[in-house]
Order: structure tokens, then C-alpha cells, then sequence
């Protein structure tokens, strides 16, 4: 008989006012009790609708039942036959949007904890597995994958276990791209993605750092390395800043910069050589994840106000639930349907403040979502000493300047097919941010995945 | 990895390392920068390649002992390795084509200044070169800036090694003596450039500066190191680091510069604090 409990079994966590002020992590994690009571709540539904949200097609209610029955080993191997990265997703996927927000029990009260329940999984096996991977039997064919991000990562774990020899080429000094410099320790430990990592060393994969495909070497010239299949995964590309006056301002960051001093470069550490403001009064504009990550991080970074400067309502926001929640228990303010108007600087060019306009909703836009218009005479200024730009990307240039063949779009993404990433350069297989523009983990994980097959298939229709 | 193949000391801050860096070296170009490491824990700094050997597989670096990092790297010897060695970053400068020029370095300015001449020189351009330090103490490059150009100019502010001038008013006096360039490179000191472009831009003589910005990633990820061309936001690292010099906003270029002092500091009194290795003598 399932456990009936409408909510789910809730998740352990530091209490705000404590976590606000370090850097460890958010929530806990299920003991293997509540892991058991919660994987008891899954009606174990012959269709499996929840896995139709899921990208990388974990298997969701097989593992599930094996939570139930206490056999978390054998739940991690079954999660670990479609997810290279369990232990990631667990903590960063938006689980109300892809998993759970199919789950049936969600009808009449709250879905399966599928996201928590993953994360016990995979941190259950890192802890007491002793299993180690092994390099599989090479099968003669070298690949190159392009950028250690999520894509890259996932892309590489697939195809090393079909037995390629698989290079990753990563620009900067550590591999996991966004999930090393962007998303905080606090929500995913990096000693977590390092394992995950590891594990893909373990299997064979070798990384070679602080090459930048583009400059070090073209695209091109990897082919005439010898690598039959090349996957593109070099992620999101340069900041977008306000496009207001005064945001060359000092105290004025893109959120990937705040973000990679404070993570990558470990400026949240005493006597770290990274400088970084410690700034008082912070605002940060966009409401999308990376925004409420460079909000708590602000917090955590010692500033007493931190706002979230958002130009349409709270439904609006794109951020996961989750984080919305949190930042608002640590102290996050939200300043809905507001717009940036002008950073304000004082004589020495330090930021004072930001010149803000009241906005409502009109229509829908473009986006199908409405659209911000603003309301005449609502002009305020937020005194403020830092402004934090988290409102998206623009795609690298790099390798699209130098690598022939290889068509863009009109923002300059890589045109790729979404089912198997093919791009209009032979042998040339693209995914992730470097397509789609900034999304999420996941969704990259989805297409370095399907990207994998494709690449199998298209070396094996190559060479027969 | 990364091997210090040679270290010399060019004055008293100022030392020169060849790097062991066979991608960087297979690619790098004049006006092109690297980025490294010194440890696992160290920030990552830039440093614009000052030469490079494609055989050897090595990449030259010049750099001043000004902060904790630059310390740090000043403190290793030959035969020690840097952690992290990437590059070669930003673009090309783009010399083909340019039959006379004028380049323009300051300081330290002028061991990224020597390779363009060189190029230039080795491409048959004729090649002013002006050099300009604080005093005769801290030139640095003379033989090899001799062998890169045309007529080498050496000017120091305080006089000490022959004449007192600026590089501005070297470059003026050549214009005005009927030299026409077809382009005036200029390396140093963001004052130094902002004024070689005052000086040039009557003439109308193109000017083409290298804008040495705060970066964290250098790959086009942060937007640390934007500034402000022609009215638009520019990235150092992708789009640079050479500009038109008569389009860069200079004034909040030095100051985004400034940004980091206070901390700059802060970390240098740190590491003297808690390394001896830092407390040395400065002759």
C-alpha cells in the first residue's frame, strides 16, 4: 500500500538566517528513512508520465521502487544507465516544469519528491559505493568534445562508455563549465561535480584544459587530429548588459562575472587573490536562476539589502520555484514590474544607485508572456553600491569566426537539429547553450545525450 | 606542464619568463595575450605575449611585479612550472598591408610594442619605434627594440638617458617633419595612449591602441573587460584587444582600470605579511 501523504516528505535545510551568511549548502538531503517514506509515495503508474518530462530519460519509477525496497545502490546504477550526472540534477533541474509536474500524485496534493529522491540516490552511491568505472574496450574511433559544460560532460560520458576515445577540450583552468563558475556552492558543492567528473576520467575520458577551440586550435584543425565526430558544447557566450546610461560604472557586473569570481575564482574565501566588491546594497536585474544566484550570493557576500530588480510580475518570473522561495526566506527583496532606467555613479565613478520606472502589464508579446509597460511619473532610485546585469547572453564568436561551414542564426547561435544536434558542418554535432541561448542544465544534458547517439551512428554509417 | 624555461630580470620589477606552451606557441600572433595561473589557488591574470618560438614551443612573457599575483610569479625560478598557461587569447593585430608606421610603447608597454615592430620590420614596413620610460633605470628591450625598427627613439621623463621628453612629443615632431604613416601602433600606460590618440588625431593618422583591461575567463564568458568604442560596448577579450584608438572611451577605461586598488593592495600586504619570500629588497 503507497504512503497516501498528500505533501512530500519535506527537505531537511540550513534555516535561512543561518545559511544567508555562508556558503555551504542549502539543504541536506533525505536521510534514507525519509528517502524510503517518500519513494513510497510513487503509484509506480504503468504509462510513467513523469518520465515524458524528463530529457535525458531517467528511469524514473524503476529507480523509485528501488528507493522503496531500500536498495539505493541498485537505484544509482539504474539512474546512472541514462544520467551521466545524477548527483547534479538531483539538486539543479527544474523538477516542477519536467519530472514532477507530470507525476499523478501532484493531481491531489504534491508530486513525488523525484528531484530530492534522485539526489539521495546518486549522494547515497558517491558515499558508499565502491565501485569504480572502468575504462570500456576501445572500439578504434577518437572524438573531440568541445566545452566541459553539462552538454559536453554528458556527451562524453555516453560515448566513452560506447567505447570511443573521447577528448574534451575545455578553455578555462577547471572542467564543468557553469556548473563550476556559475551555479554556487551552496546549491551544487563542486566537490560533487568534481566526483562526477572523475568518473568520467575513470571511464576513460581525458580533458585537456585551458585550450580554447577557436584560438589553440580550429575546428578544423581537430579533424586533422584525427578525431572522426567533433560536439560543440561551448555554452552561452557574453554577458548582455542593461543597455542603460552609467552601466560602465564601477560596481557594475555582468552576473557571470560576479558569479565566477565568487565561484570559480573563490573570492567568497577570506584571503582569496580574486578581488570582488563587498558590496551593502545590491541590486540584481532579471529574474531567471543565474539572477537569484548572484542575489543569495550578494547576500552571502555580506550585503545587508539585496533586491531583485524584475520588469513583469512574480508569475512571470523563469526562475525555478525553489530558488524563488529561498532567496526570498534569506532576505531577497522583490521589486516586481520595475525597470532599470540609468545606473547612478558618484564622482569617482562608484555606483550610488539605480534610477528605476514603475511598470504594468499590457498584452502579451511575442513570448506569450505580457508585456511591461511603463507607468509615466513612476521614476524612483534604489540607493544602491553594486548592480548585478543577470539578463541573458549572447552566443561566443569565437568559434563561429573561424570555423567554415558552420551556419549560425541571426543571434549568432549554432544551427543544430534538436534530435540529434546535427549541424550543417559534416562530422560537426553542436548542443546546449551554444544552440538554444541560456537554458538549463538539463536541457543541455538532453542534447550532448541525443547528440552521442548521433554521433555513434554517423561514425558507424562513415566507416561501413 | 608550463615549464619556466628562462627567467631574467630586465630591471628591478620587471622580469622577463619563457614559457613552455606548445599550443600557445603554435598560434600566437603579435597582440595576442595569455592568461595563467601562478597556483591552484591564484587568480587568473593576463599578460600580453611579448615573443614567441614556434620550434621551441615556448611563449615569452614580460611582466611588472605590481601585485600579489605578478609577486607570486616573480617569486618562481627556471625549472618551476605555472599552474594554468592559456592562449593565445583575443585577436591578431592586423599589420598586413602597412608599408610605414609609427609604434609607440611606454614602459612596459614597450615589451608588447617590440614584437609589432618586429613583425613589421620582418614584413619589410618601414618602422619608427618610440620608447618612453620614467628614467634610465628601467629601460628595458634596448638591443632587441634596435633590431625591430626602422630608427629607434628613446625618451625618458627625467632626462637620465639622453632626452626628456614625452612620446608624444616624438611623435608630433616626426609627423610634422613630413614622415607619413600609414599607422601609429600605440602600447602602454592608458594615459599614454589616450594622448598619443590627442596627438594623432588632428592628423587624422590611424591609431591603434591595445586596451590591457581587468578580465576574470578571457574567452568572452564575463564581460569584465568591456569598454566603451565608438559608443558601443566592446569586449577586450573577443573583440580586442587591439581598437581604433580614436574611438576608445578612455576616461572610463582608467577608471573601470582603478576599480580592484584598494584590494589590489590589500593582497600585496597580505602575501608580505605572511611570506618572507616577498619581504625582499628592492634595489
Amino acid at each position: 500500500m503507497p504512503n497516501m501523504n498528500p505533501k512530500k516528505c519535506p527537505m531537511p535545510e540550513q534555516a535561512p538566517d543561518v545559511r544567508n551568511k555562508n556558503f555551504e549548502e542549502v539543504t541536506l538531503g533525505y536521510t534514507a528513512e525519509m528517502a524510503v517514506e517518500e519513494a513510497q509515495r510513487c503509484l509506480n503508474c504503468k504509462n510513467k508520465p513523469c518520465m515524458t518530462g524528463c530529457p535525458v530519460q531517467v528511469k524514473i519509477p524503476e529507480f523509485i521502487a528501488l528507493v522503496a525496497e531500500g536498495k539505493f545502490l541498485e537505484a544509482a546504477a539504474k539512474i546512472k544507465e541514462t544520467s551521466a550526472l545524477p548527483a547534479v540534477c538531483g539538486r539543479v533541474c527544474p523538477q516542477e516544469s519536467q519530472c514532477e509536474c507530470h507525476c499523478v500524485r501532484g493531481i491531489k496534493g504534491e508530486a513525488v519528491a523525484i528531484g530530492r529522491l534522485e539526489r539521495f540516490v546518486a549522494d547515497y552511491a558517491r558515499e558508499n559505493s565502491t565501485e569504480k568505472a572502468v575504462k570500456p574496450e576501445s572500439n578504434g574511433h577518437k572524438v573531440a568534445i568541445v566545452g566541459a559544460g553539462p552538454a559536453g560532460l554528458t556527451c562524453a560520458g555516453d560515448l566513452a562508455r560506447m567505447g570511443y576515445e573521447v577528448t574534451v577540450f575545455e578553455a578555462l583552468h577547471t572542467a564543468g563549465g557553469v556548473l563550476m563558475y556559475g551555479i554556487p556552492e551552496f546549491r551544487l558543492p563542486k566537490t560533487i561535480v568534481q566526483k562526477e567528473i572523475d568518473t568520467l576520467k575513470d571511464l576513460g575520458v581525458e580533458f585537456v584544459l585551458n585550450f580554447v577551440v577557436g584560438r589553440s586550435e580550429t575546428i578544423d584543425e581537430l579533424f586533422g587530429d584525427g578525431y572522426e565526430a567533433i560536439f560543440v558544447g561551448s555554452g552561452a557566450g557574453l554577458p548582455t548588459f542593461i543597455g542603460v546610461p552609467g552601466e560602465n560604472a564601477n560596481g557594475v557586473y555582468s552576473a557571470n562575472e560576479y558569479l565566477t569570481r565568487i565561484n570559480l575564482m573563490k573570492a567568497y574565501k577570506e584571503n582569496a587573490d580574486t578581488p570582488i566588491y563587498h558590496a551593502k546594497k545590491v541590486a540584481v536585474v532579471g529574474g531567471g536562476n543565474v539572477a537569484m544566484d548572484a542575489a543569495r550570493c550578494a547576500k552571502r557576500m555580506g550585503a545587508d539589502e539585496v533586491y531583485i530588480v524584475y520588469r513583469r510580475s512574480e508569475k512571470e518570473l523563469p526562475a525555478r520555484l525553489e530558488e524563488i522561495h529561498h532567496a526570498k526566506e534569506e532576505g531577497v527583496v522583490f521589486k516586481f514590474l520595475t525597470a532599470p532606467l540609468e545606473v547612478l555613479s558618484d564622482e569617482n565613478f562608484n555606483v550610488t544607485g539605480l534610477k528605476c520606472q514603475q511598470m504594468e502589464l499590457g498584452e502579451p508579446d511575442a513570448s506569450g508572456r505580457r508585456r511591461p509597460i511603463p507607468v509615466e511619473g513612476s521614476e524612483f532610485v534604489l540607493d544602491l553600491d553594486c548592480v548585478i546585469a543577470a539578463i541573458g547572453t549572447s552566443p561566443n564568436p569565437l568559434i563561429r569566426h573561424t570555423t567554415p561551414g558552420l551556419d549560425t542564426n541571426r543571434k549568432g547561435c549554432i544551427v543544430a537539429d534538436d534530435e540529434h544536434g546535427i549541424t550543417s558542418k559534416d562530422g560537426v554535432f553542436a548542443g546546449g547553450d551554444a544552440v538554444t541561448g541560456a537554458a538549463t542544465v538539463i536541457l543541455a544534458m538532453g542534447a550532448g545525450k541525443r547528440a552521442a547517439a548521433a554521433m555513434d551512428e554517423y561514425i558507424k554509417n562513415k566507416n561501413k | 606542464m608550463y615549464q619556466i624555461l628562462k627567467k631574467q630580470t630586465l630591471n628591478a620589477n620587471t622580469k622577463l619568463m619563457v614559457i613552455e606552451a606548445p599550443h600557445v606557441a603554435r598560434k600566437a600572433e603579435p597582440g595576442q595575450f595569455i592568461i595563467l595561473r601562478v597556483s591552484a589557488e591564484g587568480e587568473r591574470i593576463p599578460l600580453t605575449i611579448a615573443d614567441f618560438d614556434r620550434e621551441k614551443g615556448s611563449v615569452t612573457i614580460i611582466f611588472q611585479e605590481v601585485g600579489a599575483t605578478t609577486m607570486a610569479l616573480g617569486a618562481l625560478n627556471e625549472g618551476d612550472c605555472l599552474h594554468d598557461f592559456v592562449g593565445p587569447l583575443g585577436k591578431a593585430s592586423e599589420l598586413e598591408g602597412l608599408k610605414k608606421v609609427a609604434v609607440v610603447g611606454g614602459g612596459l608597454g614597450c615589451a608588447i610594442a617590440y614584437p609589432q615592430a618586429k613583425k613589421l620590420h620582418e614584413m619589410g614596413a618601414e618602422v619608427d619605434l618610440i620608447a618612453g620610460f620614467r628614467s634610465k633605470d628601467i629601460i628595458i628591450l634596448e638591443d632587441e627594440m634596435k633590431n625591430a625598427c626602422t630608427n629607434l627613439h628613446i625618451v625618458t621623463d627625467d632626462g637620465s638617458n639622453g632626452r626628456k621628453a614625452l612620446v608624444t612629443q616624438v611623435l608630433k615632431e616626426l609627423i610634422d617633419a613630413g614622415n607619413q604613416y600609414d599607422a601609429v601602433i600605440a602600447i602602454g600606460p592608458m594615459i599614454m595612449m589616450k594622448f598619443v590618440c590627442e596627438t594623432t588625431r588632428p592628423y587624422g593618422i590611424k591609431t591603434i591602441v591595445s586596451m590591457n583591461t581587468i578580465m576574470v575567463d578571457g574567452t568572452g564568458m564575463c564581460g569584465g573587460c568591456r569598454l566603451t568604442v565608438g559608443g558601443e560596448t566592446k569586449f577586450a577579450c573577443v573583440d580586442g584587444p587591439d581598437f581604433d584608438g580614436h574611438l576608445v572611451d578612455f576616461d572610463s577605461a582608467m577608471r573601470r582600470g582603478a576599480m580592484y586598488k584598494a584590494q589590489e593592495r590589500a593582497a600585496v600586504e597580505r602575501r608580505e605579511e605572511h611570506c618572507n619570500l616577498f619581504k625582499k629588497e628592492v634595489k
